[in-house]
């Protein structure tokens, strides 16, 4: 059936694909070039960092000890420490954080007046930096020229110095520098629910409590997923405000040492880059771990709905 | 003050009752306006809380240093010291640290931008061999924190003596896959019909690009480059890293943590570099609130 | 402007062909209808001309020359997409303009051109518009304008009415023939419709699952239909089939008597018909709505089974035996049947056409 005349065609469509597909790698490589420079290759080179271990005097050279160093790493008890208060932070800045953020955007969630002003107000916190609101929370809870003193919050040794309140100070800004994140994430949630649910269950005479317990809320609920992993892994990050505000040098800092300070405090002082890359893997594997959590509760609410 | 029609409280109005014989009427003026009374109540809390330590902190910046520690602190500064300003300024190198942030952050988000727009357009208009897998593997990035590679890309950086620059400080962010996959999503809304229409009236992939898919990809684009501008500008760990030993490349940033650490009895100088480094984005969140709330978001509504 | 030709070009989907081996030419100046049912290639056939698709065998001609390895954009042919295909962010001016941007024209040319062709068009008070605050005649005539404005060798519009309302698509149909006549360029134009195509068409081009049925003029597709397809396709309704076996038991005798037996009765073939009909192993014989009546010397026996006015026309659909169901055209002012009404049914003379029962095939009939 086929013609003779058929190649000439053929040949240049095939020309012709192989220059788009040519094209086509082109603008990836860009992108890609990054990506596996400074992504995927140091990603997986911590798996194979992970197994040496990397003498005392810079110099020498690296041993081979396997898995050795990772059991030996992930049970000192300067990692579990620094796992427990991360987790313990994690604890107090997520749930925080995100009801603080939902409570504003249900509130700021009608077309009233001068509602835009607040919104401005509540998303401001997202443009602010990590050592903006270390110094601003640094001043305030300053023991000479903070305000603690004056509201009658004088803990002794000063309150980033202590080692009971260290970690709740540093959570508290961190819910503050958060909240904007999250009142705009619960705001488009709000906004994606749609009017005519909301109006039919008016309608029907349900009250207001009632619609937002048994309509507003559940349709929310992938956004709350969304918000817990979001807010989880902010928290897992958190290194700024350890780094700026309490350091080595405060006498609190082994119960602040979250897990990201952890690890930078290994790579450029103890300069050990394989427990650095066994810590890496560890924070990886909490992240993966919590955003796996999600994808899994978010399929089972949508079984649940159909 | 009247709730406008298209909220929720309005439309339960006058127009509504029959549908609620069992409500009273009577009563429900009074309860709404007690209830909007009480949603106010609490906004105004909310913002007072939200906003207090960013205007405590520009306050107490423009104090005289002796009315620091006055208590109460005094809420409105009587007669502003711009003083402290202009020695954050030149004794802590302010001006050259947000000359280096802005340099940054200019490299990022234009590097951003570029390449995403050039990967986003392979993804929706090309067709090459193995385009989902690749696809596959730029959104796998979301799931590796930057945190988890400083291990070797400190060493990365070192090897190429990239520290105390603007390729270490840079070159590492000049991708992101969440702003190839907005592009791409953005630039697959544009029919295929326009885009022959293009080719048939002479157009080639370059000119339809720019004269066609990045026009109509704008909301796109400016929620990247907000998104990407945020990101870049408060950037903490990486430019702590990377110029870790001399002000040449240094961010406003690392900038605010020298202010804090080396001058502690000079509080009013380093409220005044917060305030500085800080003023750029609040311009950004007032200009940009739709675009950046865009981008905020992306992820969330699927 | 130049000629269009196919030669034997085809284009697969996964395997399948959309357009297989298409012969078919279009002459300079001619408006071409390419006509089928959806989904029968006739947008693939007009992409390939417009190198919007390349066929895997076979060769497209533009003005005589192999354009196969032409790109679009050097092929000079201007399309209208079915939907428009407008620049959404450019307002309608640049809209019309953009083809000539790329064209080396000077401003000024560009600025007197634009503003000729969207007067002829009836735009010119809409130049400033975006395209959505246009309504859909207007959309159609921008895109119009802008496949015009560069004076392109051919015109290829892909069923360009179809976004259209009933009256608006009269209108417009009759203004695209207009000016097409005035500019005189070679136009492939692509639809559906049986009705754009005859009142539209210099020639029409019947497509059914990618192959080529019948080419020619409206009135000569009407009337000798190549086969049943291109038969049930033209006219509103198409032509009646009524399967047919022949009257005796021998070609000879058939010929003889030149009628045809169908369910409830037999029909007259005529002198060409009968000649046809006496090789074929099975038959089907067709006949036009309009050249059957109700009358009580029939030849054919039936039931009423519903009846439609149309105004000037009432279709009178009828069932023949238990098969079979035919329709009947007839003035509005003749009396009208009652559903369920058994009726009888007369065959204009020399008005039956006669088809193999296998491909459908024509044999022979009137014309
Ligand atoms: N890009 C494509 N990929 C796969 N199949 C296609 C493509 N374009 C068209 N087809 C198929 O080819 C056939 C003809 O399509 P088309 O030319 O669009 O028909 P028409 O315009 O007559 O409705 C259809 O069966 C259609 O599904
Ligand atoms: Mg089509």
């Amino acid at each position: 059936m086929r013609r003779g005349r058929e190649s000439p065609p053929a040949r240049t469509r095939s020309s012709r694909a192989v220059r788009e597909a040519a094209l086509g790698y082109l603008l990836v490589l860009p992108a890609l070039a990054v990506f596996g420079v400074f992504v995927f290759y140091p990603f997986a080179a911590n798996f194979r960092l992970a197994l040496y271990q990397t003498p005392p005097y810079p110099g020498l050279p690296s041993r081979y000890v396997g898995l050795h160093q990772v059991g030996q790493v992930l049970a000192s008890s300067g990692f579990l420490q620094s796992l427990g208060s991360t987790l313990l932070f994690v604890v107090m800045v997520v749930p925080a954080g995100l009801l603080i953020g939902l409570l504003l955007a249900v509130a700021a969630h009608r077309r009233l007046r001068a509602m835009a002003v607040y919104r401005v107000i509540f998303s401001s916190t997202v443009v602010t930096s990590v050592a903006v609101s270390a110094l601003v929370f640094g001043t305030l809870m300053d023991p000479v020229v903070g305000l603690l003193p004056w509201l009658g919050l004088n803990p002794s040794p000063p309150i980033l110095q202590n080692t009971t309140w260290a970690l709740p100070a540093i959570a508290v800004m961190s819910v503050w520098q958060f909240l904007g994140l999250s009142f705009i994430v619960m705001s488009a949630g709000l906004s994606a629910v749609p009017e005519e649910v909301l109006e039919a269950a008016r309608v029907d005479g349900a009250s207001e409590r009632t619609v937002f317990w048994r309509v507003t809320v559940p349709l929310l609920s992938p956004t709350i997923f969304f918000g817990l992993v979001v807010a989880t892994i902010y928290a897992f990050q958190t290194f700024g405000q350890v780094d700026i505000l309490i350091g080595y040098s405060s006498a609190a800092f082994e119960h602040v040492n979250l897990l990201v300070y952890d690890i930078l405090d290994t790579i450029e002082v103890a300069k050990t880059s394989g427990q650095a890359a066994v810590l890496s893997l560890a924070l990886f594997c909490l992240t993966l771990g919590v955003t796996l959590l999600q994808l899994r509760l978010v399929e089972r609410r949508v079984h649940y709905a159909a | 003050m009247r709730p406008d029609s298209s909220s929720s409280f309005g439309e339960r109005g006058s127009g509504r009752r029959p549908e609620h014989p069992g409500r009273r009427p009577g009563r429900r003026p009074g309860r709404r306006r007690w209830r909007l009374a009480a949603r106010y109540t609490l906004l105004t809390i909310g913002a007072l809380v939200v906003l207090a330590p960013l205007y405590l902190t520009v306050v107490s910046s423009l104090l005289p240093p002796s009315a620091l520690a006055e208590r109460p602190p005094p809420l409105f500064p009587l007669d502003p010291q711009w003083h402290d300003y202009a020695v954050a300024w030149s004794q802590g190198d302010l001006g050259v640290y947000l000359r280096n942030s802005a340099i940054q952050t200019a490299i990022i988000v234009c590097g951003q931008l570029v390449t995403s727009v050039l990967a986003g357009y392979a993804f929706a208009f090309l067709r090459f061999p193995f385009k989902r897998a690749l696809f596959v593997v730029f959104l796998a990035t979301l799931m590796i924190p930057f945190e988890v590679t400083l291990v070797t890309n400190t060493q990365t950086i070192s090897e190429l003596g990239w520290y105390n620059t603007f390729a270490g400080l840079t070159v590492p962010f000049l991708a992101t896959g969440v702003g190839t996959f907005l592009l791409r999503q953005a630039f697959l809304q544009i029919p295929r019909d326009l885009q022959e229409a293009a080719t048939l009236d002479g157009y080639g992939r370059l000119r339809f690009l720019l004269r066609i898919a990045l026009p109509l990809a704008r909301p796109a684009l400016a929620a990247l480059g907000v998104f990407s501008f945020l990101a870049a500008w408060n950037q903490y760990l990486w430019p702590l890293v990377v110029t870790g030993s001399g002000n040449g490349v240094r961010t406003v940033q690392i900038g605010l943590k020298l202010l804090q650490g080396t001058e502690v009895s000079r509080t009013d100088v380093a409220l005044a570099g917060t305030v500085i480094a800080v003023l750029p984005l609040l311009v950004l969140l007032v200009v940009f609130q739709k675009q950046l709330v865009r981008s905020l978001t992306a992820g969330a509504v699927k | 402007m130049a000629d269009v030709a196919f030669r034997g070009a085809t284009r697969r989907f996964g395997g399948r062909p959309a357009v297989e081996r298409l012969d078919l030419e279009v002459a300079d100046g001619e408006l071409l209808v390419l006509l089928g049912p959806s989904g029968c290639g006739k947008t693939t056939a007009l992409r390939m001309v417009a190198g919007l698709e390349e066929p895997d065998e076979g060769e497209i001609l533009i003005g005589g020359r192999v354009v196969n390895d032409v790109e679009p954009k050097d092929r000079d042919v201007a399309m209208v997409f079915q939907s428009y295909a407008l620049y959404p962010h450019l307002n309608v001016e640049h809209n019309i303009e953009f083809p000539l941007r790329r064209r080396g024209v000077d401003a000024q040319r560009r600025r007197q051109t634009v503003r000729e062709v969207a007067a002829s068009l009836g735009l010119q008070e809409l130049l400033a518009r975006k395209p959505r605050e246009l309504s859909g005649g207007q959309r159609q005539r921008v895109a119009l304008a802008r496949a015009i404005v560069r004076q392109p060798r051919a015109f290829l519009m892909d069923e360009p009415l179809s976004n259209l309302d009933a009256a608006l698509r009269l209108q417009t149909r009759a203004d695209i023939v207009a000016l097409q006549t005035r500019l005189g360029t070679t136009t492939l134009y692509v639809t559906h419709d049986q009705v754009e195509a005859m009142t539209m068409g210099h020639r029409i081009a019947v497509l059914d699952h990618g192959v080529l049925q019948q080419v020619g003029p409206p009135h000569a597709l009407y009337d000798r239909p190549a086969n049943l397809f291109v038969a049930k396709f033209l006219g509103s309704p198409g032509m009646n089939a009524l399967p047919a076996t022949l009257e005796g038991t021998t070609a000879h005798a058939a010929r003889v008597a030149r009628v045809a037996r169908v369910d409830g009765g037999h029909v007259p073939l005529g002198d060409d018909g009968a000649a046809a009909a006496g090789q074929a192993a099975s038959l089907v014989v067709g006949v036009r709505p309009e050249h059957l009546a109700l009358s009580p010397s029939g030849t054919l026996e039936a039931k009423v089974l519903l009846v439609e006015l149309l105004g000037a026309d009432v279709h009178v659909l009828c069932q023949l035996g238990d098969q079979t169901k035919l329709v009947v055209r007839q003035d509005a002012s003749a009396p009208r049947p009652a559903i369920g009404d058994g009726v009888r049914i007369v065959v204009a003379s020399g008005s039956v056409h006669v088809f193999t029962g296998g491909s459908g095939a024509r044999l022979g009939g009137p014309g």
